[in-house]
């Protein structure tokens, strides 16, 4: 089976101002396989946030290799790092984190925009996906007009407008009640079913539950991996 | 909710290897697929404005900043350019090509001649040597002036009465509004005509015409043959030069001046009484060559040294002054430039705090929009926009207010005569009568100054803004 992501023996230190050094995580190898939906728990402090940010690539492993698509990405510079994060990666944070000023539709289209795409298939591109969210009567409100789940699920539109081979999403319920929580736990559900390879971070076993597997940290280590029964 | 999947399936085909952003910044910057020149440029200024526009007090003010600079550097400019421009007017209508050769009263105790005469001042023996030594010339005129009362029937009028060659209205520049200027036959002949200034015809003729009357000047009568149009009064320059009123003249041949009243003045004062002895009031001489002025007025001062062993006159270079203007100009103008160079780096340095805020208040926003995969350089380009807008905005509607320069000036002078008649006589006529005059080169250098202050002090926020650690900036609150 293609794999989406691997990475390999990844280690991740931070150097404090005081000269010591943090091992947020000791050497994680995990394979996500295409059409993958895991979910990571582990205590507070056990390295996921660490692990995600690796992962989207906002930050660099310390040693070991990631490879998306094929590709080592551990080595590449800022840019070509922009780059893959606005070609292949898609994020849903806990708290939305919607750009205030800019409408439904503008927060939807900036990950194309900063591929350099502004041409008329791409705003087509975003209309469908704030309709496919149903979000389409409100393209033009501002986030501080929408509810917690409406934001939401614009993020999820603006992860989704790029077609991106790997969606991350740091805890993404943690921030709406149940019946909103399950809402987007469906969408993602049914992005799975698409084929899209998701990565969640979550605190909460009923969310965890919704994903193939589970994987667990604990002191920057990968605990145990849950059988791969749901990938068949 | 509809289902995702064939939409999602419908999605382009991923492709097999990263495409290495190689493009340069200009390149990127006119980029887009399907979209016109410079869309992206557009869209980014428009993303500027919007940011600008949440916070309007805040931004209006560091327009202000950039505002009150360029509307500074222009108001200063023309208003200098005004004053300079009048002075070099002035000097202009002296001659670039003339120079002019005064008789100047020394100081008492250096006096040639004896008792209560004095005599001094150039002689017609140095006009005489003037049009035979000096090669470079296409004219000579002499001219000898003393102030007279003039009289028709019962008119009387002070003039100045100036014994001239027929020349001396092309020198000047005078048009004559009747009849004739003096002539050469007038001259050779010495007869008692006489050419009115504006002033003094109307004066003494208010409701004739004065052509073929007679004018009385000491116990002679001069038969008026012209009449001058009105001419603006010509500068003084310095200590040399008076400034002449011509309009209050009267012209006769020099010859019959010297025939009828000669070269002693006879002047009593307070129960004393005063002579003064001069053959001529002052020599123009109009140079062939502009480039040989300077070396003529060399070889004229050493002429003259040798029969004036006392300084009685003063050679007045109108183009040496005509330079020395424009030096003086140019200086100024350097000033204002340091002046205006504060005034814009106090605006560039409110832009600099203002964004240094902005970026602090948006560091979310920036790590939000570096995760969708904004490159540093788009976040630069992004809040050099924003400087961008707010600088040119600034200097648009200082140019704007430039423009208004002249009207204001008018308007608050009108006002200002209307109400302070007596303060506003009372200021030199050269402030009085100032015309600011617009220079284009400081409403463009305005203008680009201020968008370059914008870039140069907006390029280390946003450059703070794009080194900023995205995991950083995405937790912050
Ligand atoms: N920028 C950093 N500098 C120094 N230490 C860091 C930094 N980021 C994370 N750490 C440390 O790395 C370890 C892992 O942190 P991480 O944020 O990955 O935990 P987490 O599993 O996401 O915890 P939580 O569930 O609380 O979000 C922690 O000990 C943390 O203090
Ligand atoms: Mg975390």
């Amino acid at each position: 089976m293609a794999m989406a992501a691997r990475i390999i023996d990844v280690h991740k230190h931070y150097v404090l101002k005081g000269g010591i050094t943090v091992r947020a995580l000791r050497g994680v190898s995990i394979d996500f396989p295409e059409g993958d939906f895991v979910a990571i728990m582990g205590t507070s402090g056990s390295g996921k946030s660490t692990l995600l940010n690796l992962l989207g690539c906002l930050d660099r492993a310390t040693t070991g290799q990631y490879i998306l698509a094929g590709q080592d990405v551990s080595q590449l510079d800022d840019d070509e790092l922009s780059d893959i994060r606005s070609r292949y990666l898609g994020f849903i944070f806990q708290s939305y984190n919607l750009i205030a000023q800019l409408t439904v539709v503008e927060n939807i289209e900036l990950p194309l925009s900063y591929q350099g795409n502004v041409s008329r298939e791409a705003r087509q591109r975003c209309l469908d996906m704030a309709e496919m969210v149903g979000l389409g009567e409100r393209l033009d409100h501002r986030p501080f007009q929408l509810s917690g789940g409406q934001q939401q699920r614009v993020a999820i539109a603006r992860a989704l407008v790029n077609n991106p081979r790997v969606i991350l999403a740091d805890e993404p319920t943690g921030n709406l009640d149940s019946a909103t929580g399950e809402e987007i736990m469906q969408m993602l559900e049914a992005l799975n079913a698409a084929g899209k390879t998701i990565i969640m971070v979550t605190h909460e076993p009923d969310i965890a539950a919704r994903a193939h597997r589970t994987l667990r940290m604990r002191d920057g280590l990968l605990e145990q991996h849950s059988p791969d029964a749901a990938i068949t | 909710m509809a289902d995702p999947a064939d939409r999602v399936a419908a999605d382009r085909k991923f492709p097999t290897a990263f495409t290495r952003s190689a493009k340069g910044f200009g390149a990127w910057l006119f980029s887009g697929e399907g979209s016109g020149l410079g869309s992206k440029v557009w869209q980014t200024l428009r993303l500027g404005l919007k940011s600008l526009l949440l916070h309007k007090l805040r931004s209006g003010l560091a327009i202000l900043g950039i505002l009150i600079g360029v509307t500074a550097v222009i108001w200063l400019v023309a208003m200098g350019e005004g004053v300079s421009y009048q002075a070099q007017q002035q000097i202009k209508d002296l001659g670039a090509n003339n120079i002019i050769i005064r008789s100047t009263k020394p100081p008492a105790d250096a006096m040639r001649g004896g008792g209560f005469v004095i005599a001094y001042g150039l002689l017609r023996d140095d006009y005489e040597r003037i049009v035979e030594n000096v090669p470079t010339l296409t004219q000579v005129v002499p001219m000898r002036e003393i102030t007279r009362e003039a009289r028709y029937v019962d008119n009387v009028t002070d003039v100045q009465l100036v014994g001239c060659t027929a020349k001396y209205r092309e020198m000047n520049n005078l048009h004559m509004a009747r009849g004739r200027f003096l002539t050469d036959q007038d001259m050779a002949e010495g007869v008692n005509v006489c050419v009115l200034g504006d002033q003094t015809a109307k004066t003494l003729f208010p409701y004739q015409d004065p052509i073929g009357e007679f004018v009385q000047i000491e116990d002679a009568f001069y038969v008026v043959v012209g009449q001058t149009q009105n001419r603006t009064a010509s500068a003084g320059i310095g200590g040399s030069m008076a400034a002449k009123d011509y309009n209050s003249d009267i012209y006769i041949p020099l010859s019959t001046l010297r025939a009828r009243i000669g070269d002693l003045v006879i002047t009593s004062r307070a129960g004393s009484r005063e002579g003064e002895q001069v053959e001529l009031s002052q020599i123009t001489v109009t140079v062939r060559d502009l480039e040989q002025v300077d070396q003529t007025a060399d070889i004229i001062r050493t002429l003259l040294e040798k029969f004036h062993p006392v300084t009685d006159y003063a050679i007045v270079v109108p183009k040496e002054l005509l330079r020395q203007a424009q030096v003086l100009q140019m200086m100024f103008n350097l000033l204002l430039v340091l002046i205006a160079g504060i005034a814009l780096l106090v605006g560039g340095i409110g832009i600099m705090n203002i964004m240094l805020a902005t970026v602090t208040e948006r560091t979310r926003e920036i790590g939000i929009r570096r995760a969708l995969g904004a490159k540093q350089r788009d976040i630069v380009s992004q809040f050099l926009s924003e400087t961008i807008v707010l600088s040119a905005t600034g200097g648009l509607l200082g140019v704007f207010l430039g423009f208004l320069c002249r009207p204001a000036i008018v308007g608050t002078r009108a006002v200002m005569t209307q109400i302070f008649p007596d303060v506003m006589s009372s200021l030199p006529p050269n402030i009085r009568q100032l015309e600011p005059r617009l220079a284009a080169w400081s409403i463009i250098a305005a203008f680009m100054i201020s968008v370059g202050v914008g870039v140069l002090f907006g390029l280390y926020p946003a450059r703070r803004a794009a080194r900023m650690d995205p995991i950083e900036a995405l937790r912050h609150e």
